[in-house]
């Protein structure tokens, strides 16, 4: 068990090496950070200063040894956009991204197993098919879109809700939170619909074809012909199996939901790290960017950890499996 | 009962959304990068500093020079190399700390120090002095008649905080380091911070001491600066009445914005002029002719009229007309006309066409991309083949900048509101010191000597002739095709009253409302 | 083919309406963009041809300088809105296409040699296969194109777009079709079949394609059609980040980054009828995916 756990928790480690090398080389060459920091003003030789001075002109395994090492520390840099470390700028963002990935993963989560049930328990049906067949609308449309579309309904045309902004935010501690203020609530909405409604429509199929699967199994039957109501089959039997596979799915889901939100972000100028991301991409700020690849790997590596390690303690029988390389 | 309901609730959300008249929720496409008012020269980011910091001198709508901290001025009679400024009686900062003399010697050597952006503006600066506690004397190399064209965005900082703070240099990028002043601040403007979150919200509060009080209108207490970076959400957030005033509304959006109720656009010329710029060395573009044929090529007024829905003045120089040396005979552009373009081509030998790449940013100037794409349109009709590449500003200006661009576009405002800061980066020979966004080759020693006898002429009428002269030759070479000089729209409720500043500053002291 | 029309597939396609019309409007959308330079009345594509005072000229309205008219207006540029649909689908198809197929080839071959060969290789596969999954597609299309922007000449950069998008969408979806082939060749490796096909010598490669792969094909075709759709909005969405297909060629996608600017001024049509055609591609696509599912998995019947 521990021998798996400590060859798990090395693969993940050797994983960050690569995403730290990836993103550190990509960005490396996607534009020069000078021309950003330097105004128009900036002569020849001021450029060619600032250059040496970042260390531009090191070896690169030079410069991702550096980086490497530093980011160990937590030392990102500074922002190239705003001077400010890119570390307490990334942890000041945070709190947006992971208000909204939740909110609309709970928002996926509850529609899309309530639908999927129904359309399983009603397969065939006038309603259940129209669920099934509008839900795709939801995949068949970009978010960015779909974003647009929402903010022209419910904020122009009918101003229920607002456009842009987290709202009213109340601080606690290091956190942010839009949770406890009206406005705060309310500016979650359309992000959270537009950023969850592809996972809301993949939990919906999901759920409903493991629970078509699980009312085909024999226990299911055995159930029904023992007379119990058709309501405490789907509701005691059914479901609980259903759901272990729909929330192991959902949770590895989590991480899309974060990278897709650097669309919803852009649209909805949610101050999360998604549209931090985005802005340094578009002003070549490449400490930032590296910052972020290397969260969104952390993040990545460490929920997949979570579920595999969630799985050997479920399920002894993967234990050995695991260890003959056969995971 | 239920329409009834519906009123009230309308009624509830009216009120709430006016919690405060004096309350404006301000938004614009980009925040500004740092509250350091020294670090960078970048329109959002001074838009923020012009709120909280003071200048010594500004400009009013039409682009004369006002005082400000300082009251008056004047080069001195028996020598042009010093400037001597007057300044304003009791001033204090936000903190309640006493504007003097020594604050304006220490901003702007602040602003020359390494760090600093703005230091190239006071490249012919000498030595600043305090001559006595309310004056000081600004010694130039050499005379500098337009030196004080130079201050209106030269940010006065108090030396006390500065030195308490630890800030007594601009934060330098380079050394990989921040400091107080890129979060805090302690100027002298009408308003103070309160508080601020990058890319998020920006608040600020009325200053209650402000020097200005009793002279500027002064209507506003407090400001909410929100930047909403998507063009649709802007405007979204502005229709919606989330937002009170809204700079960088999108051309086509004008219309619906000022029919909305409640609701108006203020419209304004702004100095920045946008043009292409070609090659002269090598390939095609460094034959005159194909210049010449490419300039008569592009359809100004078609651009005007779609592109840009009226809201651009098309021109014949890279030169808005709020700076000096501007003539209308200068700003007259060439008629469109394909078939002299084609008959030039031919003559180049140039008859078959050429292809080429348009470098183009598609967020720095107004519908920038759509311009560009326009361009490749009409180009292709006397066969010029062009890819169209177009990136954000970040990565479209080394290009720009690099000399490896053919073809690229470009967007020039002239601060000093003179023609020399136009030569100096556009004209003049690239080197180390000048010429620095001048990627074409063009290279003409008699012109550089020219532009840089501009800086110690001190017989305006003969600094204007030499002007001309430059002017002609830049003409004349044609390394430049200018398209048009940017129209300002800042749409707002329509119980405000607010002019639209030529370099797309507002100053909030001076709104007012109905 | 009689054998085909015969079928119980065949027979449950005619009795699914649903079905029947998502199969007719994809094919008529694929039709139309094959056929684009012959129904189209103008080469969108063709920068000369472009008027730019044709611009923003509302559907079957003459306009007010040129007094030409349109059948689905102009967009800013003055361009044929229905050419530039049609030319824009069969880029957007294109995509889809060479991705899914790329993830598909990539996806079955990987999966193939991980469910057959097992050991070692299958555990790289298979890790090779978590770390991918833990990069979201739009992000992996973002690095892609940052290095094709830093590595590639200028003009080369332009031309190699769509190809970048290709490639960067196609990697990045190969990860079901590695996982469901490796699931269905561990099982079908150990049938009696496939031992005695090893008893007659056929080496390994042969025993993959010739008699493994048929027997994993539906579920890859479910995956395919579903990528297919995923590819198609993948390719919208990284336009929208601005780094899909060029306005001057513009892709479906690129249709509408630049019609959402003129949801707000009265421009409906810009918008509206590229996001239309998008969605009734994407939609009929995926309704055609659910019930090939469906009918290949006749346990959920």
């Amino acid at each position: 068990m521990l021998i798996i756990i400590l060859r798990r928790l090395g693969q993940s480690i050797l994983v960050l090496f690569l995403v730290a090398l990836i993103s550190f080389l990509i960005f490396r060459f996607v534009g020069n950070p000078v021309d950003n920091l330097m105004g128009q003003e900036a002569t020849l030789a001021q450029r060619a200063a600032l250059e040496e001075a970042l260390g531009l002109n090191d070896a690169l395994y030079k410069q991702y040894f550096d980086f490497v090492w530093r980011a160990i520390h937590f030392d990102f840099g500074n922002s190239y956009r705003g001077a400010l470390p890119v570390a307490e700028l990334i942890a000041s963002r945070l709190p947006a991204t992971l208000e909204l990935a939740l909110t609309s993963a709970l928002f996926a989560m509850v529609f899309g197993v309530i639908t999927g049930i129904y359309t399983a328990i009603k397969r065939g049906g006038f309603i259940a098919n129209l669920i099934l067949s509008t839900s795709l609308i939801g995949v068949s449309l970009p978010t960015f879109l779909i974003g647009v579309l929402l903010i022209w309904l419910f904020a122009v045309e009918l101003r229920w809700l607002p456009s842009f902004g987290r709202g009213e935010v109340v601080t606690l501690g290091w956190w942010t939170t839009g949770f406890l203020t009206v406005s705060g609530l309310k500016s979650l909405i359309l992000p959270s619909i537009t950023l969850g409604l592809y996972q809301l429509t993949l939990i919906m199929r999901l759920t409903r074809s493991e629970m078509l699967e699980v009312l085909r199994q024999d226990y299911v039957r055995f159930a029904k012909a023992l007379g119990l109501s058709n309501r405490q089959v789907h509701f005691n039997h059914a479901l609980p199996n259903t759901l272990v596979p729909v929330i192991t799915i959902a949770g590895l889901q989590l991480g899309s939901i974060v990278a897709f939100a650097i669309i919803t972000e852009s649209v909805f100028q949610w101050p999360g790290v998604g549209l931090l991301f985005i802005n340094a991409v578009y002003f070549v700020d490449i400490p930032v960017m590296s910052a972020y690849l290397l969260l969104v790997g952390v993040l990545f590596v460490f929920i997949n950890l979570l579920v595999d390690l969630l799985y050997l303690a479920i399920d002894p029988r993967l234990r050995d499996s695991q260890l003959n390389g056969e995971g | 009962m239920f329409h009834k309901l519906l009123l009230t609730a309308a009624a509830i959300a009216a009120s709430t959304v006016t919690v405060s008249a004096e309350t404006i929720r301000w938004a614009r496409a980009g925040d500004s990068i740092t509250m350091d008012p020294h670090a960078q020269n970048e329109g959002a980011t001074h838009a923020l500093a012009h709120q909280i910091y003071d200048t010594l001198l500004q400009r009013d709508m039409s682009g004369s020079i006002i005082p400000s901290l300082a009251l008056n001025w004047e080069a001195l009679a028996d020598n042009p190399n010093i400037w001597r400024l007057k300044l304003r009686e009791g001033v204090t900062f936000h903190d309640g700390s006493a504007f003097d003399s020594e604050d304006v010697v220490f901003s702007l050597n602040r602003a020359m120090a390494d760090g600093s952006e703005m230091k190239e503006l006071l490249s012919s600066v000498k030595d600043v002095r305090a001559f006595d506690a309310l004056t000081v004397d600004i010694e130039t190399n050499g005379a500098n008649p337009l030196l004080v064209n130079n201050l209106t965005n030269m940010f006065m900082m108090d030396k006390g905080w500065a030195t308490a703070n630890d800030v007594l240099t601009p934060h330098d990028v380079a050394k990989n380091e921040t400091n107080f002043a890129t979060m805090n601040t302690n100027g002298t403007g009408a308003f103070v911070l309160v508080s601020r979150s990058v890319d998020e919200k920006t608040v600020l509060t009325a200053n209650p001491n402000y020097w200005g009080k009793d002279i500027y209108p002064n209507k506003v207490t407090d400001i909410i600066y929100t930047p909403i970076q998507s063009a649709a959400t802007r405007v979204a957030a502005l229709l919606s009445g989330e937002v009170d005033i809204i700079q960088d509304v999108p051309v086509q959006d004008l219309n619906r914005v000022s029919s909305t109720d409640g609701l108006a656009v203020a419209t304004a010329a702004q100095n920045r002029v946008v043009f292409f710029g070609l090659d002269t060395v090598e390939g095609p573009t460094s034959n005159l002719k194909v210049r010449q044929a490419m300039n008569i090529a592009i359809n100004r007024d078609a651009i005007k009229k779609i592109v840009m829905r009226e809201q651009s003045d098309p021109t014949g120089v890279i030169m808005p007309p709020f700076v000096n040396g501007w003539t209308e005979e200068l700003n007259q552009y060439p008629d469109y006309n394909v078939d002299a373009a084609k008959a030039l081509m031919s003559e180049a030998g140039f008859a078959n066409g050429f292809d080429i790449t348009l470098n183009c940013p598609n967020d720095r100037y107004v519908n920038d991309e759509a311009i560009c794409q326009a361009a490749v349109g009409m180009m292709a009709r006397i066969g010029v083949n062009v890819t169209l590449d177009a990136k954000p500003k970040a990565q479209h200006f080394p290009i720009a900048k690099g000399g490896d661009a053919d073809f690229y576009m470009l967007g020039w405002g002239v601060p000093t509101f003179d023609s020399h800061y136009i030569f100096n980066y556009l004209v003049h020979t690239q080197t180390d010191k000048r010429g620095s966004w001048n990627p074409t080759g063009y290279s003409n020693a008699d012109v550089d000597a020219m532009i840089v006898s501009l800086e110690s002429e001190t017989n305006l009428a003969a600094r204007d002739a030499t002007i001309a002269k430059i002017w002609a030759a830049v003409q004349d070479a044609q390394m430049y095709l200018p398209i048009h000089n940017q129209v300002l729209n800042w749409g707002m409720k329509s119980n405000i009253n607010f002019d639209v500043q030529p370099e797309d500053q507002p100053h909030f002291q001076f709104l007012t409302f109905n | 083919m009689n054998r085909f029309l015969d079928s119980d597939f065949f027979h449950d396609f005619l009795r699914a309406p649903v079905a029947l019309i998502s199969f007719c409007v994809v094919l008529i959308l694929i039709l139309s963009a094959v056929f684009a330079q012959f129904i189209a009345p103008t080469n969108p594509f063709d920068p000369a041809s472009l008027e730019l005072m044709n611009g923003f000229t509302p559907p079957l309205e003459a306009n007010m300088f040129t007094g030409e008219v349109f059948l689905l207006g102009t967009d800013d540029q003055g361009r044929d809105l229905f050419s530039a649909i049609l030319y824009g689908l069969r880029i957007s198809l294109f995509v889809g296409l060479m991705a899914v197929t790329l993830a598909m080839v990539l996806g079955v071959m990987l999966g193939l040699i991980a469910g057959y060969v097992g050991g070692w290789l299958d555990n790289l596969i298979m890790r090779l296969a978590d770390i991918q999954m833990t990069f979201p597609s739009i992000l992996i299309a973002m690095l892609i194109f940052g290095v094709a922007r830093g590595l590639l000449p200028p003009e080369l950069r332009y031309e190699m777009a769509i190809t970048v998008l290709i490639i960067s969408i196609g990697l990045s979806e190969w990860v079901p079709f590695a996982r469901t082939v490796r699931g269905s060749t561990m099982v079908e490796k150990e049938k009696e079949y496939i031992a005695a096909a090893r008893l007659i010598g056929l080496n390994r490669w042969q025993i993959m394609i010739r008699h493994i792969l048929p027997n994993v094909l539906g579920p890859v075709l479910v995956i395919a059609t579903i990528t297919f759709a995923l590819a198609i909005i993948a390719e919208a969405t990284l336009s929208f980040l601005g780094v899909g297909a060029p306005r001057t060629e513009p892709s479906l996608g690129t249709l509408i980054r630049v019609g959402q600017d003129y949801l707000f001024s009265g421009e409906w049509w810009i918008l509206l009828f590229p996001a239309l055609t998008l969605l009734a591609l994407a939609l009929a696509v995926n309704l055609l995916g659910d019930w090939l599912r469906d009918t290949l998995n006749p346990r959920l019947k």
